[in-house]
């Protein structure tokens, strides 16, 4: 049993500080287990959002010695010597202490124009393994925000925000233009008012994600290809015009009541 | 009607949780035209159904294709050891595979057959592969769905939002809640035509648990201080597979589907000891040897499951006995075995989230090194009594649906069964709420008395200046539950738990709370041990009364089944609703099944 | 459009937690950047250098050599040296050939998605380093001039191609002696290193993996793009390998063909 000193961040919108705590440190903990300790002990009012400590829920994310990690993926021992530094994210308002308002993430949620299927024949639809598997990538993600939080488009410009849905939106993007049902076109969209232009694809997302998911390789730069399909490419256009491809155009694809 | 202090809104149908079941019933009630408001105690998507890894069972027969509903409805049963509502067991064996189906309308990307099918596996207690999954992760698949839908269709959703109490109107129907915001300490009440309850389960009331803070039995305690009914609050899951190490994650899940794809449980001695352990009444089915094991896993007809893959109940009390017999793991539980039976590829490839939990937590390369895991508490089977077809409650205006709902399951519910559960039933609750609307016998008025007396019991801990720190008696609570109302129990040690109760609710009520109102957790705890004591009151209650042993309820003392008890259930209520009333437990017989499910029941016994 | 007009509005100006500071991180994030850097900064050096000498980029016959400097190849001037020329001549330009097609390789690595990434966290500081902050007050991306520009990607892309395949043809003609018939020496090495890496980085590349199978969306219905796609995606995740390795390799090739041609080195015949 050693002792470790927690160096946590206290506050609220109207002001904050960080705040020393020493706490003891048992084999195999992880970061949330010494702040489990310290609100059991010491501070019965320090807010952290976590619920279910196995990685699986993304709610317990904060950011460890400057970087955005989960709280309960993030073991003691495999952090440097020291006092340990635990801030909330910070590219979202504070409520208390860890707790950030993530309110942005659930509006840009709301924008995403709907998955079109056609209608569903009487034993289900028919998808290969190979058709699903580049959107099961991308539904790994378990909405801890951490890409959103470390994307320095919003994390180092707060006004980008009005105009930019952020890596995890853009896999979901990703996932839908990749899926085999859908019928909606949102590239359009994607560029003009989800502001994937903003992006310049330094793969900090990437870096934190904590499923692993190749947010850039795999969902933003394949967008961002698809939107030069859709918009910058001129041959890509007139292959488009010449082959009469019946899609969608952006506006048409608004949230669409699926059947 | 008196006009609101607080913050206060109005919905057609108020759903209390944004699990798979509350999501459900909002889209079904939000499809009708209804307005609908979702409140949820964490974040929307948070809910404990991501917890939910091998897979939702449905006989769609993409697998197998001997697979029909009388086989699922007859493993349901028999895995539930006859205590099921024998309707519920029906419906949802009936049409879990449209429920399936739909959710690839609204975006699921299930794992596929070779013909494009959607895939499905083996699992403990089901005849067939009957498991719908994405990898290892399928309730974070059916969350995102439903939520995604959900979003989409516009419904009011509140997070972080604690329901404290039901609210009635005068004549005792239900007309709304009472909450307050976790952010901010406001309080809020919610004015409903109707209440659907999908509030999840227990399990942060024992130590070792696979629950996340949020069970605490919110919904069950709601439903019985409101006037509902509680039955089979004994019978509860603990799964077999639990990490016993370290020790911060002790009881973390560790998925079933390791067991139906390949792995194996061994003691210290490397035997595969569940051989030793297959009841009567399933030796009929299950394979004699390890060879006609393996040989099941290459082909189906070829050998009789593995006995590994038996029903949970089985595979815990199994596991505790050779733990208690000496031969368990050093860390105390038993090795669970999958590194030296299949490739490396193909455990990363099927259960990549087990494989980087035992890597990233534990440090253990489950592709080389065999698991230690023992039982964890998992799912409480009991809940709130409702009717099967409607999900209502014995309450005018409240439906519940989902884990808080009781009677699906019996005394043991089989993996898979209860995803399925949760949009079976989820629908189906926000289908009567929605007609209960639409028919007009909505409640007439809101009982402000009671948001009032909900408000100051919540706020009391604050005025309170030297008493007790919550968090102390949240740990002697789960130790005092995990030591006498575990997974196996005795009359005394029941009895002396529930006398132990009793002190618990003096302690309650002399919590302090230190700090503001708002996001303080501290008082969020206090407010849920209400619940949390409630709940255990009913459990050990039932405990005490089932003197036999079934399912997920054993009794030392009672080792057998007895065919006496397995006529009834045990059915909790309080007098007057008061949160530290009386409670009163009774027995009420199962409905009586028709003679042709009935027959189905005796088919291949 | 009806998504957004009915949707939450973003509320801005929350007061953030944490202390003003540009990053809590004491790990050496500073590292990358320098290392990143120093690469281009002397890759950018030398090669201008090396465009503007105008001499010593091709081996000819009175060495019994056929090799060329990728910098300068094809050679597309009146004034190549003798043997250097690709048959094609541009009159009237009075400066190096180099200069002429250098823009090409140039425009697929400034665009290329691994090196965006790289010189905008190095040169750029938008950001440095993860959660470590911009060093910028105000940010538009890549939506207007000039970095707008990068969409046209796949055309560098497509040029690069071109000339992936002369550099190709002078690897092979490496493989000839003037004078002494066919065999391998040292450059010939070299210059087939150089077109296998330069290859391997374009092949790699992103809009390649795209315009390949990566556009499709039913992959079940176009198997053959499928397998190419899946093959190159193997292969795409190694692109920030092939990028550096290709990298320093071509001026390296240059470096050693300008010792050979000024006769500082002799182009060792092994077989």
């Amino acid at each position: 049993m050693a002792e470790v000193t927690m160096r946590v961040w206290r506050g609220d919108a109207s002001g904050g500080d960080f705040e020393n705590y020493t706490v003891t440190q048992n084999e195999g903990e992880v970061v949330l287990d010494v702040i489990h300790r310290i609100q059991a002990t010491e501070a019965p009012d320090l807010a952290c959002r976590w619920n279910c400590k196995a990685g699986k829920c993304g709610s317990c994310a904060a950011e460890i010695n400057g970087k955005p990690r989960l709280m309960c993926m993030t073991r003691m021992d495999d952090l440097p010597e020291g006092t340990v530094t635990v801030t909330p994210m910070k590219t979202f308002p504070i409520i208390r202490d860890l707790v950030t308002d993530v309110s942005f993430n659930f509006a840009m949620a709301e924008r995403v124009p709907a998955l079109l299927p056609p209608p569903m024949p009487e034993d289900g639809y028919r998808m290969f393994q190979e058709d699903v598997e580049r959107g099961q990538e991308f539904r790994k993600c378990i909405e801890c925000f951490m890409c959103q939080d470390v994307c320095h488009v919003i994390r180092d410009h707060e006004e980008n925000k009005q105009y930019y849905a952020g890596p995890r939106f853009f896999i979901r993007y990703a996932e839908l233009e990749m899926h085999p049902l859908d019928q909606n076109d949102r590239r359009e969209y994607v560029r003009e008012e989800m502001g994937l232009g903003y992006c310049n694809i330094t793969k900090c997302c990437t870096e934190v994600c904590p499923e692993h998911i190749k947010i850039t390789d795999n969902a933003i730069i394949p967008l961002k290809e698809r939107v030069v399909d859709a918009h910058y490419d001129p041959v890509a256009w007139l292959g488009r015009k010449i082959g009469r491809r019946t899609k969608r155009t952006a506006a048409e694809a608004g949230v669409q009541p699926a059947p | 009607m008196t006009t609101s202090p607080y913050e206060h809104h109005e919905y057609d149908v108020l759903i209390i949780g944004a699990g798979g079941a509350g999501l459900r019933a909002a889209i079904e009630a939000k499809q009708r035209g209804l307005s609908v408001g979702i409140v949820t105690k964490s974040l929307l998507g948070k809910a404990h159904t991501v917890m939910a890894e091998g897979g939702m069972a449905a006989a769609m027969g993409n697998v197998s294709s001997e697979d029909n509903w009388r086989v699922h409805f007859r493993d349901t049963m028999r895995g539930g050891k006859m205590l099921n509502n024998y309707r519920m067991a029906e419906l949802h064996a009936k049409e879990s595979p449209d429920r399936v189906r739909e959710l690839e309308q609204w975006g699921a990307l299930f794992d596929r057959t070779k013909d494009g099918r959607i895939l499905q596996r083996d699992f403990g207690g089901h005849r067939y592969a009957r498991l719908a999954h994405v990898g290892d992760r399928t309730g974070l698949e059916l969350i995102r769905t439903l939520q995604q839908k959900v979003v989409s269709m516009g419904t009011d959703v509140y997070m972080e939002c604690k329901v404290l109490q039901l609210v009635h109107d005068e004549s005792g129907r239900v007309a709304g809640a009472v909450a307050y915001w976790r952010p901010t300490g406001e309080f809020v009440t919610f004015a409903a035509k109707s209440v659907v309850l999908a509030s999840g389960g227990v399990g942060k009331s024992w130590k070792f648990t696979s629950n996340s803070w949020e069970s605490t039995g919110d919904g069950h305690a709601m439903a019985l201080w409101a006037g509902a009914e509680l039955i089979d609050m004994e019978c509860i899951q603990f799964h077999p597979t639990g990490m016993v190490w370290p020790l911060s994650v002790r009881g973390l899940l560790v998925t079933e589907g390791v067991r139906g794809d390949g792995g194996v449980l061994r003691n210290s001695d490397g035997e595969r000891f569940m051989f030793n352990y297959v009841a009567d009444m399933f030796r009929a089915e299950t394979a004699e040897s390890e060879e006609e094991g393996d040989r099941w896993y290459e082909d189906h007809n070829a050998g009789r499951r593995p006995p590994e893959l038996l029903p949970r109940d089985e595979v815990a009390r199994a596991i505790n006995t050779e733990v208690k017999a000496g031969r368990g793991s050093p860390h105390g539980g038993v090795y669970l075995d999958i590194g030296t039976r299949r490739s490396a590829e193909y455990i990363r490839r099927r259960l990549p989230s087990m494989y980087h939990q035992f890597m990233e937590l534990a440090g253990v390369d489950i592709t080389r090194e065999a698991m230690e895991i023992g039982p964890t508490c998992h799912y409480i089977m009991g809940g709130v009594k409702v009717d099967a077809d409607t999900a209502a409650t014995k309450v005018a205006g409240l439906y519940a649906a989902g884990e808080v709902a009781g009677g699906m399951h019996g005394a043991n519910r089989l993996g898979g069964n209860s995803l399925s559960d949760l949009v079976v039933f989820g629908r189906r609750a926000g289908m009567a709420a929605s007609d209960y609307v639409e028919g007009g016998s909505g409640p007439s008025g809101f009982d402000w008395g009671e948001v009032e007396s909900a408000v100051s019991r919540a706020l009391a801990p604050f005025e309170n200046e030297n008493g007790e720190n919550p968090y102390d008696i949240q740990r002697d609570l789960q130790e005092m539950m995990q030591a006498n109302v575990g997974i196996i129990r005795t009359g005394d040690e029941i009895e002396f738990a529930i006398n132990e109760l009793e002190t618990f609710t003096e302690r309650v009520k002399n919590i302090s709370v230190k700090g503001g109102r708002a996001y303080n957790p501290g008082w969020n705890l206090a407010t849920d041990l209400p619940s949390m004591l409630t709940v255990s009151k009913c459990t050990s209650r039932g405990a005490r009364e089932r003197k036999e042993s079934r399912g997920g309820h054993t009794r030392e003392d009672f080792p057998k089944a007895s065919a006496e008890y397995g006529t009834f259930n045990l059915a909790h209520t309080i007098a007057g609703g008061a949160w530290d009333g009386e409670i009163t437990t009774e027995r009420s017989p199962l409905l009586t099944m028709p003679d042709e499910l009935k027959a189905l029941l005796e088919e291949g016994k | 459009m009806a998504a957004i007009e009915s949707a939450t509005k973003v509320e801005l100006g929350g007061l953030r937690g944490g202390p003003d500071v540009p990053t809590l991180r004491e790990d050496r994030w500073w590292l990358q950047p320098v290392i990143t850097v120093s690469i281009l900064t002397a890759f950018v050096v030398y090669s201008t250098w090396a465009a503007f000498q105008n001499q010593n980029y091709y081996v000819g016959a009175a060495a019994h050599r056929d090799l060329i400097s990728p910098f300068y190849s094809p050679c597309l001037t009146t004034t190549c040296v003798p043997g250097s020329g690709s048959g094609f001549a541009i009159h009237g330009w009075g400066l190096s050939p180099a200069l002429i097609i250098l823009i090409f390789p140039l425009g697929f690595r400034l665009t290329c998605y691994y090196y965006r990434r790289s010189y905008y966290r190095a040169f750029w500081w938008s950001p440095p380093a993860c959660a470590v902050a911009d060093g910028h007050g105000s940010y538009s991306g890549e939506t207007k001039f000039p970095l707008i520009m990068h969409n046209a990607h796949r055309y560098f892309f497509f040029a690069g191609l071109v000339f992936n395949v002369l550099l190709t043809y002078d690897a092979i003609r490496a493989f000839h002696q003037p004078g002494l018939g066919w065999g391998v020496t040292v450059g010939t090495v070299v210059l087939v290193i150089n077109a296998v890496l330069l290859w391997s980085y374009s092949l790699t590349c992103h809009a390649c993996r795209h315009l390949c199978g990566g556009g499709v969306k039913n992959f079940s219905q176009h198997k053959a793009r499928y397998r190419t796609w899946k093959f190159l995606s193997r292969y795409n995740s190694k692109h920030m390998n092939f990028a550096w390795a290709s990298l320093i390799f071509v001026a390296l090739t240059d470096v050693y063909v300008r010792l050979v041609a000024s006769g500082a080195l002799t182009d060792y015949k092994l077989f």
